[in-house]
């Protein structure tokens, strides 16, 4: 579950919204229409942001905390996009004392986002982890499949110019 | 009409190890040899053997292949559909004897198995409909249909003794009886298909193998009932088990099987999908009825129960997949058939999803009654490496560790309960002597913490106290009340919570506590993991015999924990360590250990 608002400004299309209005029409009047509108309305953009939940709270007649409620609750809705690449800062014990926590928030403000959110560009979404068992090359971060070691303030700007 | 059927399992387990791509390049070389008008290729549900796949049978002989490549499709198309001399060395080996090839059903994984949940898994295209008529599906709704009247189905379904598969084991006849009685114009049949355990998958593999199998038997319940709308609450995690469903509702319209006038008869019945969203407590009767609604999906008091007031505050009828696939064919054989299974007050076969320690993991339908050493050790098995038994969890987050002192307690709902676990849905995880028992309690609580929906208060703060406690103890900070701490509030949380997710939340920590005591003990007071698990309470320390003074370890350690001068033996500061094991990795003469 998570209940982060994004950073990221909404940018859905008049495409997207049609077929959100389709999928809205095709099962309104049905009983509990409400988890199968959102599984789809997820499929359409990816995420589920509070514009989208606005457009199916007007069309419905439900209030938008009720359906704000649903998402949060369910943990398969999302939020927030996640970003092309995802960012992972291990901060097991070994990488915090060799400076994790300094690497984390140099991340942090240099894109200018906090734990669990996405550039507005959608490039890059943060998280910190658990142990990754790289202690050897601590601190560590991952970027998708990547793995980063032994790294220093210094090199985090290098290294995220590298992934245009 | 077909020489040779070739058929390659679809099932997750198999999909996963790459049996789609099996499919494919059966279908070339059949061309390729022009035989695809001689054989026919077939994708099938899940065999139960999921740890050897993907796997391939060849009709007629059933020769079982396992771990097939895609490479490997040359040669069994060339040598066994052409020259009919079957590849040995493919061959699942517990199959070949001295004689020859042994049929599956002498195998020891298969030899103590019956199967009625799953006895079209495998063996039939879950793609088509003619398949499973072809099996004796659909005989079941008829015969209902036609000669028996709704109190007759429902006296059917009591005699049998059927209990529920889902977890309680609640008899099946009763809950028919019950929403039967209840008087309304609207009524509801719905499938629990949320299969939420970590660890079980036999709903998903009847959904994927024998989708039919449910669909006919919600009719069934539908007509018993009075009821004329189904609802199948499926997991969005199971695509596979999803996209068959939704073709196999498809297929029964077409033929009349479901919709309006089945069977001529006056009885009309449809069904309609509804996908979960990942939250383990839907698996909860009420509150899956409160997300098929369109809400949270929050549990609600009981009573009233849903046979009185369920999905849209009407009578509801809520069976779970297995407990379907059970039906049509105790309408078909008779209650006495059904009957003549199992033990004094559980009756039939239980399917395990047996996983953990264990050589054969997979799917297996034993029936009940049988002991946890016969499905460990001859069904599955044993255990890798020549380790020991040590404890079997049954129930999920929901159930308990039994202990080997209880390996030959015949296996039933009763008996689980008193050696303090329980049925639950049906996963079975073996573990050995590598597994740490209080380490096994906090993954279960880790899991029940972030699944509570957070409606009461002794479920969603309670069973965060626990986790606590647990991890006091297993990061070595533990004193001996804890353990009666533990306990005390395990019994509030038992008694108090709202439903049965809070209420069972507690078993694995009672349940080890009750059967692993000594290893509790041994964290708390001698603060030490027998079981070598509970990283805090383990230490590297360097031999001195072997150490060679090189200084590697020290210029790795990454908080300068270790000490010592070139060429002298090395120590490693304790209470600066923070058991990396960088310095074990580095380390060219094995002079650091764990223990």
């Amino acid at each position: 579950m998570d209940t982060t608002i994004t950073k990221v400004p909404f940018n859905g299309t008049e495409e997207q919204k049609k077929a959100l209005l389709e999928v809205i029409n095709k099962h309104r009047g049905e009983k509990g229409a409400l988890m199968p509108i959102l599984h789809e309305a997820q499929d359409i953009y990816g995420y589920l942001p509070i514009e989208v939940q606005t457009i199916i709270s007007d069309e419905l007649n439900i209030p938008l905390e009720k359906i704000y409620g649903v998402v949060t609750f369910y943990s398969q809705f999302s939020l927030t996009p996640k970003g092309k690449y995802e960012i992972s800062v291990c901060l097991g014990t070994a990488c915090y004392v060799k400076g994790a926590g300094d690497i984390y928030n140099k991340i942090k403000q240099l894109l200018n986002i906090d734990e669990g959110e996405c550039t507005p560009d959608g490039k890059f979404s943060l998280t910190g982890c658990r142990c990754i068992g790289a202690c050897g090359l601590a601190p560590v971060i991952t970027i998708n499949d990547d793995v980063h070691g032994k790294l220093t303030v210094d090199d985090i700007e290098g290294i995220l110019a590298k992934y245009e | 009409m077909y020489r040779s059927h070739v058929l390659v399992c679809g099932g997750t387990g198999c999909t996963s190890s790459g049996s789609n791509k099996l499919l494919s390049t059966f279908k070339n070389e059949l061309v390729n040899h022009g035989l695809e008008e001689e054989v026919a290729i077939v994708e099938t549900g899940c065999h139960g053997l999921c740890a050897l796949g993907p796997i391939v049978i060849i009709y007629p002989g059933a020769t079982f292949y396992a771990m097939v490549k895609e490479e490997d499709v040359a040669e069994i198309v060339s040598e066994h559909l052409l020259k009919g001399r079957i590849v040995s060395r493919l061959v699942y080996t517990e199959a070949i004897s001295e004689d020859g090839i042994k049929p599956l059903s002498e195998t020891n994984f298969y030899k103590k198995q019956h199967r009625i949940a799953l006895r079209n898994c495998g063996i039939i295209d879950p793609s088509c409909i003619d398949e499973y008529i072809g099996t004796g599906g659909y005989e079941a709704l008829g015969k209902a249909l036609t000669e028996y009247t709704p109190d007759d189905v429902i006296q059917i379904i009591t005699d049998s003794k059927l209990r529920g598969r889902g977890g309680g084991g609640f008899p099946t006849g009763i809950k028919w009886k019950l929403a039967k009685e209840s008087k309304s114009d609207q009524k509801y049949v719905c499938c629990n298909a949320d299969e939420g355990d970590p660890g079980a998958f036999m709903d998903r593999s009847i959904l994927e193998g024998d989708p039919h199998v449910v669909l006919e038997a919600m009719a069934i319940a539908g007509y018993a009932i009075g009821a004329n709308q189904g609802y199948i609450y499926v997991r969005a995690e199971y695509p596979i088990a999803i996209e068959r469903l939704e073709y196999a509702i498809k297929q029964a319209r077409e033929y009349g099987l479901l919709g309006n006038n089945i069977f001529n008869t006056d009885f009309s019945f449809d069904i309609e999908l509804r996908l979960g969203a990942g939250a383990f407590v839907c698996g909860e009767e009420t509150a899956l009825m409160t997300s098929i609604e369109g809400n949270r999906g929050e549990p609600r008091p009981r009573p009233p129960y849903p046979a009185v007031k369920g999905l849209f505050d009407e009578p509801t009828l809520l069976n779970n997949v297995e407990t379907y696939a059970n039906i049509p064919p105790i309408i078909v054989n008779g209650a006495d058939w059904f009957k003549s299974m199992g033990t004094e007050n559980s009756k039939g076969t239980k399917v395990f999803a047996l996983g953990g320690n264990i050589n054969n993991t997979g799917l297996v339908e034993v029936p009940m009654g049988t002991t946890l050493r016969e499905i460990v050790e001859e069904i599955g098995g044993g255990i890798p490496n020549g380790r020991k038994f040590k404890a079997a969890q049954t129930g999920g987050p929901s159930g308990g560790c039994i202990s080997a002192e209880n390996y030959d307690v015949p296996i039933d709902y009763d008996n689980l309960l008193e050696i303090g676990s329980m049925m639950g849905s049906g996963g079975l995880i073996v573990m050995d002597e590598t597994s740490c028992m209080v380490d096994i309690a906090k993954f279960f609580l880790e899991f029940t913490v972030d699944e509570s929906c957070g409606k009461c208060t002794p479920c969603r703060i309670g069973t965060k106290r626990l986790l606590e406690i647990l991890n006091k103890i297993t990061s070595g900070n533990g004193t001996p009340e804890d353990l009666d701490k533990l306990e005390e509030l395990s019994y509030h949380i038992k008694e108090n919570s709202l439903c049965a997710l809070g209420q069972s939340a507690p078993n694995p920590v009672l349940s080890t506590l009750s059967n692993f005591r000594s290893e509790y003990e041994a964290h708390v007071l001698d603060r030490i993991c027998p079981a070598g698990v509970c990283k805090a309470l383990m230490h590297y320390v360097i031999d001195a015999d072997k150490c060679k003074g090189c200084t590697l370890c020290a210029r790795v350690c990454p908080v300068n924990a270790i000490s010592g001068k070139v060429k002298e033996t090395h120590v490693i500061d304790q209470d600066k360590c923070i058991k990396c094991g960088a310095c074990m990795e580095k380390c060219r003469f094995d002079a650091i250990h764990f223990n």
